[in-house]
């Protein structure tokens, strides 16, 4: 097996704080070590050995491999959609190198035959690396426990009866409790559907407005209060998928104050757009929870510099013309992000609104601890996923070109800055910008 | 003619400029005066086609709309889908655009998804009418009741600086939210008032006050406008009961003894008797009901005419069939 070397880039890696000019070599699938870049020492050495591949990395910027906590792969069940091929080949253009797929496919994964599948597509594929998340109430009835340990047998790593909350607080709290046993994490999509009831979008003055049902913010953040609480009733890890509200924000904040076990992501749309993007009911930008007002979105990026805001996951959901080509009351929830994630969020970079290694932190190990993940890291001896990153490429959004069966962005036409050039899983080149 | 009425589409109260609606106004009122001809009929839209395409239950607009194109002369068809069927049916958008295949001039369209008229005007290439989209617009009833308005008092400009009250469910009324901002772009006054649970989040932002006490609001108004109540409100908690609503917020003669002498009362109908409005108020001297209903259907044609008419031939048209009088309208401002 050749030694690869990725010589002279810019080494960024918040799991151990570290941000310099290295040069990282790979050997056996993992990171076999990275030393302080000298133009004189191991470059020559490497070109002249035919065991070598150098990658010449001067002027972009070496991160760990990204990952994504929060997908939907819509395979099996829902193929015109998405499948585990095109979600995982979209992964990899975005520069992830780990993403976990939510349960909810057809039959749903709350069985290890399910786990199984999906694991093995994605094992074959040689991409990324595809975790399932599995149910945590059978069939998402929220009434019933899933075989727990056998979807973590079968390659599950946290469990989620995602697009539903768990209604039933007695039941939300014995899943975590035994979750807790086996070291899994509870993902929450927090809302009290009581006060969803049918709601479009943000409940606000463009809802009003627009004539369209409204989803008051304190839908989501009840909820997150009830399971923050049921956290440290039970000591169980809670994660809370796509926050929204500066609300709910204010009680993980709290809590992790008092030292409760949560975890919290933000999704790329609702850091950088408002329900003001609503104005012409396009369906592009209706998702669920949906997007809020413009404290909220303050909120959201002030949450990720002070940590309440853990990792920023896409909540990557193709859909079809047929689900989006509609009214708008009638159009599914959702939007894609793998491709577009990493792009959006470094406008907050360059707006200087985040620094970078506080996002690189938030799509890396953050997400990795998160989950209980041994990844995000560069440190010696752990797989060598890497994402390498060319931080001017300019670039403009187009669904057309993207990877995923799905065109629902609403990010069409961006135009940013900044874009995974290649994309490195387990030492394998599994993605390389084509100029 | 100074400029012209340059547009595809009427979606909104919301998009109209003053001058706009000045023009539709003006034009409306010209066309009253077919409605009291032995003959009731423009040649103006001779081999034009309209399709009315409701989506919801409706008789008093859509006919309005139908009598309104024929009286132009244009061909009008009536599409009721039943809502039970959308869900198993084809497509909105498939609809339309088989629709459009048959090369109608103006589809009208009343469906229950708000945004919906938006989503064909981006579709069609024919002129799309919004007949009533969800909770969101309503802009021919708006457009009715300023006409109903300024022709009691005597002039469009007679709205500037008028005191409208609007009572009810504000909240899942397209008629409150385009008549707020139509009233408001011609400069009146508008007060929306109704239990705190039927006003929505952020109404003042479309141009309109709050006040939950009608026995104090409707004091100062010029105008009343009853909004119809659903009952089915109820069982989502919106009100306690019809009884205590109506004693709220109906208008019955020891409410209106609180109003202005020469109040002038609206409802966009059907009414509930008893309910938000009672009988001898709604059969009184003050309520113009019936003078909107009449209304609905100048502006209709007036609406036609100016969507559907063109620069072209629409205006010579329509200048042989009208008096001088309605052409004087039609320069008003």
């Amino acid at each position: 097996m050749k030694r690869l070397l990725l010589k002279g880039g810019r080494v960024l890696d918040p799991s151990r704080s570290v941000d310099g000019l290295y040069d990282v070599i790979v050997f056996g699938g993992k990171v076999a070590s990275i030393k302080a870049s000298d133009d004189q020492a191991s470059p020559s050495e490497a070109e002249t050995d035919a065991g070598w591949e150098g990658i010449d990395c001067a002027g972009l910027l070496i991160v760990p491999g990204l990952i994504d906590i929060h997908t939907h792969l819509r395979e099996p069940g829902f193929e015109y959609k998405e499948t585990i091929k095109t979600g995982t080949e979209a992964a990899v253009a975005g520069g992830f190198t780990t993403i976990l797929c939510m349960a909810n496919t057809e039959p749903i994964n709350d069985n290890g035959s399910v786990s199984r599948f999906i694991v093995r597509q994605g094992h074959d594929l040689k991409l990324a690396n595809v975790l399932p998340i599995g149910a945590v109430t059978t069939g998402f009835k929220g009434s019933q426990l899933t075989e727990m340990a056998e979807l973590q047998e079968a390659g599950c790593v946290a469990l989620s009866d995602d697009g539903l909350p768990i209604t039933d607080a007695a039941i939300m709290r014995r899943a975590l409790e035994y979750a807790k046993g086996l070291d899994l994490t509870v993902i929450s999509h927090a809302e009290e559907p009581a006060l969803v009831a049918g709601g479009a979008m943000h409940e606000g003055d463009v809802s009003t407005r627009l004539g369209l049902k409204g989803i008051p913010s304190e839908a989501e953040s009840v909820m997150v209060a009830r399971d923050v609480l049921l956290s440290e009733l039970t000591g169980g890890k809670l994660h809370v998928a796509h926050v929204s509200t500066k609300g709910a924000l204010d009680i993980i904040r709290e809590a992790k104050k008092r030292g409760v076990n949560v975890t919290a992501e933000a999704s790329p749309h609702h850091l950088m757009l408002t329900d003001h993007a609503v104005s012409d009911y396009g369906t592009e930008f209706k998702m669920n929870p949906p997007l809020r007002a413009g404290d909220d979105r303050a909120a959201l990026r002030a949450a990720i510099k002070d940590g309440t805001i853990d990792t920023i996951a896409t909540d990557h959901a193709p859909h079809s013309s047929i689900e989006k080509d509609v009214e708008f009351d009638s159009a599914a929830n959702g939007v894609v992000g793998l491709e577009t994630s990493l792009g959006v969020v470094l406008r907050l970079v360059d707006k200087g609104e985040l620094t970078l290694a506080e996002v690189i932190r938030a799509m890396t190990i953050n997400p990795a601890i998160a989950m209980g993940l041994e990844k995000g890291t560069l440190q010696v001896g752990r797989d060598a996923d890497i994402t390498i990153i060319d931080l001017n490429k300019e670039w403009t959004v187009e669904p057309e070109n993207f990877k995923t069966k799905g065109r629902n962005t609403p990010f069409a036409g961006w135009k940013l800055k900044g874009r995974a050039i290649r994309t490195i899983v387990g030492g394998r080149t599994v993605f390389e910008l084509i100029a | 003619m100074p400029d012209t009425f340059n547009r595809k589409d009427l979606l909104g109260i919301e998009d109209l400029s003053v001058e706009e609606i000045v023009k539709i106004l003006g034009s409306a009122a010209s066309f009253r005066e077919v409605a009291e001809r032995d003959i009731k009929k423009v040649p103006t839209l001779r081999g034009k086609t309209i399709i009315n395409l409701f989506y919801e239950p409706s008789t008093r607009t859509r006919t309005s709309f139908e009598i309104a194109a024929k009286r132009m002369s244009a061909d009008a068809i009536n599409i009721a889908v039943a809502s039970s069927s959308i869900k198993k049916g084809e497509t909105l958008k498939d609809t339309a655009l088989n629709l459009e295949a048959m090369s109608p001039d103006c589809i009208v369209v009343r469906h229950g998804s708000s945004g919906t008229p938006q989503m064909l005007a981006r579709y069609l290439k024919c002129s799309v009418i919004n007949a009533g989209d969800g909770l969101h617009e309503h802009p021919s009833q708006a457009l009715l009741d300023m006409l109903t308005v300024s022709n009691r008092l005597g002039g469009i400009e007679k709205l500037d600086g008028l005191r409208i009250l609007i009572v009810g469910d504000v909240a899942h009324s397209r008629v409150a939210r385009s008549n707020i901002l139509g009233f408001s772009k011609m400069g009146a006054h508008v007060t929306v008032c109704g239990p705190p649970t039927m006003i929505p989040v952020g109404i003042e932002h479309l141009g309109c006050d709050v006040n939950h006490d009608m026995t104090a609001a409707v004091k100062d108004a010029d105008v009343v406008m009853m909004l119809r109540l659903q009952l089915e409100r109820q069982a989502a908690g919106l009100f306690p009961s019809p009884r205590e609503y109506a004693k709220l917020y109906g208008l019955d003669s020891l409410k209106l003894k609180r109003a202005k002498k020469d109040v002038i009362i609206l409802h966009p109908g059907p009414i509930n008797r008893g309910l938000e409005i009672s009988p001898e108020v709604a059969d009184g001297p003050w309520s113009l009901i019936l003078e909107q209903v009449a209304n609905g259907l100048a502006v209709r044609m007036a609406l036609f005419y100016l969507l559907l008419g063109g620069v072209k031939d629409g205006i010579s048209n329509a200048n042989k069939s009208l008096n001088p009088d309605g052409v004087r309208l039609l320069n008003l401002r």
